[in-house]
């Protein structure tokens, strides 16, 4: 089942030649319109007319993370902010979110995109959509919210939090689909084993998942105890959102990049160096379509590899695989992006708090559990335990407010945290990505 | 008339407390009293022993936080309302107590109690005014 199978379906050489039409397109739009793109291009020594093949991609200046920042909030923007009809942020290293805007033909985009992947995962015209994602800044709920209007479904708008109220709509709407990150859903099932429902009985057929790395076994937990078939959804807000990428209910193996508005490659992060299909590396992503914020070259920091290989389902899309890290230290806990450097800063802003501390990531109850161990010092220390106690609270306080993620401090002895030589080891992640 | 009392922070680990004890012994320290103070993840081990700057000194020297707080030792009478009377005293002059904890030893025929107070020489003031015994550092200290 396809939402638009012509595009779906493009023979490889039609898709490609659409690619190169669209990259030249793009890029002569930036190189007028972005003042850091003209400049980049210059550097490189490319201009729109010289793009000759989808190889010349590779002679294009790569944009990251850091450009966006510098560039904030609107200065990557490649039209007049009265074209921008939507703005999204994601959480930014310090403090500053990475901006995006997007024009009324993006959104539309971007809606029909995530209508694809919703049909790809096995949604039609007809099924309730309880969408758990996030409503807000964060792209997540939008994202799929629109796109399941785009499709002709229902949707819920849920957005996360209030576990039983999700429970309760989700048994008494009859919801048919489930979108919300891979560990939330197991967490739902538990809480609503408490209350004595099992997920098994609600209408649930389809759960898509996201925002979050999750592994095959996980998977296998999730359809086991939800009686659904659980699919990965890949996106990110600089390059879209939700609906990036999506594995097809027919194979479930490997996440189709819609080509025909990204072009993805894979490269050695530390090299730049283009990898052939099949090995693993960075994602890399340039938006060819997109006219608010395009981006050329955009560094993931996902790792992953890509095939190019027919699909049983049809489609000519090619296949990235499931993310299996990072190329940063950039953690993912409970769909909300956190670098150690925002804690650390935190920390460093707390009178008397020592650069000595540690990030224990766990899973527990399929919910992230965030530890912050902190060194207690002489400068910290006080003799008494109310003083302590509320040097805890006030740092997990900042954190909450700060990042938008709950945690833990635990207070440890001095160099009970191992030092490192060179590079600190400064996060602990136990949860199992196998 | 303030009591030197050392304070540790000795993480809720399997042997932290039998690591600090043989530290202090190894060095020849002899403690006086003790009380521990925890919540699930740490503690605050506050003593009281016969050579404070050493007990600081090896224990700092092993990596542990250590802390000097000032306390106060005060003779009770070993009696029912002992301690009640002196705490209403305080009370009566609004200085309150942080913590406070009992000696090993008597005083001939007293209770000796350590107190920590929000204002500590208010308090010796306010004791000293009712005629309650407030013991200097040394008498503990060799005890």
């Amino acid at each position: 089942m396809f939402f638009n199978e012509e595009f779906e379906t493009l023979p490889r050489e039609a898709l490609e030649a659409l690619q190169l039409k669209r990259l030249k397109a793009m890029v002569a739009r930036v190189e007028k319109s972005v003042p850091f793109y003209k400049e980049a291009l210059a550097k490189a020594g490319v201009t729109a007319d010289s793009i000759q093949s989808l190889k010349d991609l590779q002679r294009l200046p790569f944009t990251y993370k850091q450009d966006m920042r510098d560039s904030y909030p609107y200065n990557l923007f490649a039209v007049p902010m009265e074209d921008i009809v939507r703005i999204h942020a994601s959480s930014g290293t310090t403090g500053k979110p990475t901006v995006v805007g997007y024009t009324k033909k993006d959104i539309e985009t971007w809606s029909e995109l995530m209508a694809r992947s919703f049909m790809a995962a096995g949604v039609h015209k007809g099924d309730i959509i309880h969408n758990s994602y996030g409503y807000g800044l964060f792209t997540g709920g939008l994202g799929a919210h629109y796109g399941a209007e785009r499709l002709g479904a229902s949707v819920i708008p849920m957005s996360g939090g209030n576990t039983k109220k999700q429970i309760m709509i989700m048994q008494d709407f009859g919801s048919t689909v489930l979108t919300c990150t891979p560990s939330y859903s197991l967490f739902m099932a538990e809480a609503a084993k408490e209350e004595g429902i099992d997920f098994r009985d609600l209408k649930l057929r389809v759960g898509i998942f996201g925002a979050e790395p999750w592994s095959e076994e996980m998977r296998r937990d999730i359809e086991g105890k939800l009686n659904l078939s659980a699919v990965d959804i890949y996106g990110l807000s600089e390059i879209m959102g939700p609906g990036v990428a999506i594995e097809c209910c027919e194979a479930k193996k490997g996440l189709h990049i819609w080509e025909d508005h990204f072009i993805p490659e894979i490269i050695n992060p530390e090299t730049c160096v283009v990898l052939p299909e099949g090995q693993m590396g960075e994602l890399v992503i340039t938006t060819i379509t997109k006219e608010g914020i395009p981006l050329i070259r955009y560094r993931t920091r996902d790792i992953t590899s890509i095939t190019y290989e027919p699909c049983i389902c049809g489609r000519t899309h090619a296949r990235i695989a499931r993310m299996s890290g990072r190329s940063d230290d950039m953690l993912i806990i409970r769909g909300v992006n956190v670098f150690p450097s925002q804690i650390e800063a935190i920390l460093m802003g707390v009178e008397g708090v020592e650069p000595h501390y540690v990030l224990i990531v766990e899973r527990k109850d399929n919910l992230d559990t965030l530890e912050v161990q902190v060194e207690v010092g002489e400068n910290l220390f006080s003799d008494e335990i109310k003083h302590l106690q509320a040097l805890s609270s006030k740092i997990e306080k900042q954190i909450k407010e700060m990042l938008g993620v709950t945690c833990r401090v635990r207070l440890v002895e001095p160099k009970s945290i191992t030092r490192s030589e060179g590079k600190a080891k400064r996060v602990i992640d136990n949860r199992n990505k196998a | 008339m303030y009591v030197e009392q050392i304070s540790i922070f000795i993480e809720n680990k399997f042997g932290r407390l039998a690591e600090v004890t043989r530290i202090l012994g190894d060095a020849g320290v002899n403690i006086r009293t003790l009380s521990l103070a925890d919540t699930s993840d740490f503690g605050i081990l506050r003593l009281i022993v016969n050579d404070t700057e050493k007990a600081r000194t090896v224990l700092k020297e092993r990596g542990f936080t250590v802390s000097k707080t000032d306390v106060v030792a005060v003779e009770i009478p070993d009696r029912p309302g002992g301690l009640a009377d002196i705490l209403q005293v305080l009370d009566g002059d609004g200085i309150n107590v942080e913590y406070m904890y009992a000696f090993v030893e008597r005083c001939g025929e007293n209770a000796v109690m350590i107190f920590r107070f929000d204002e500590t020489q208010k308090a010796i003031t306010t004791l000293t005014s009712k005629n309650f015994n407030v013991l200097p550092g040394e008498r503990l200290y060799s005890m």
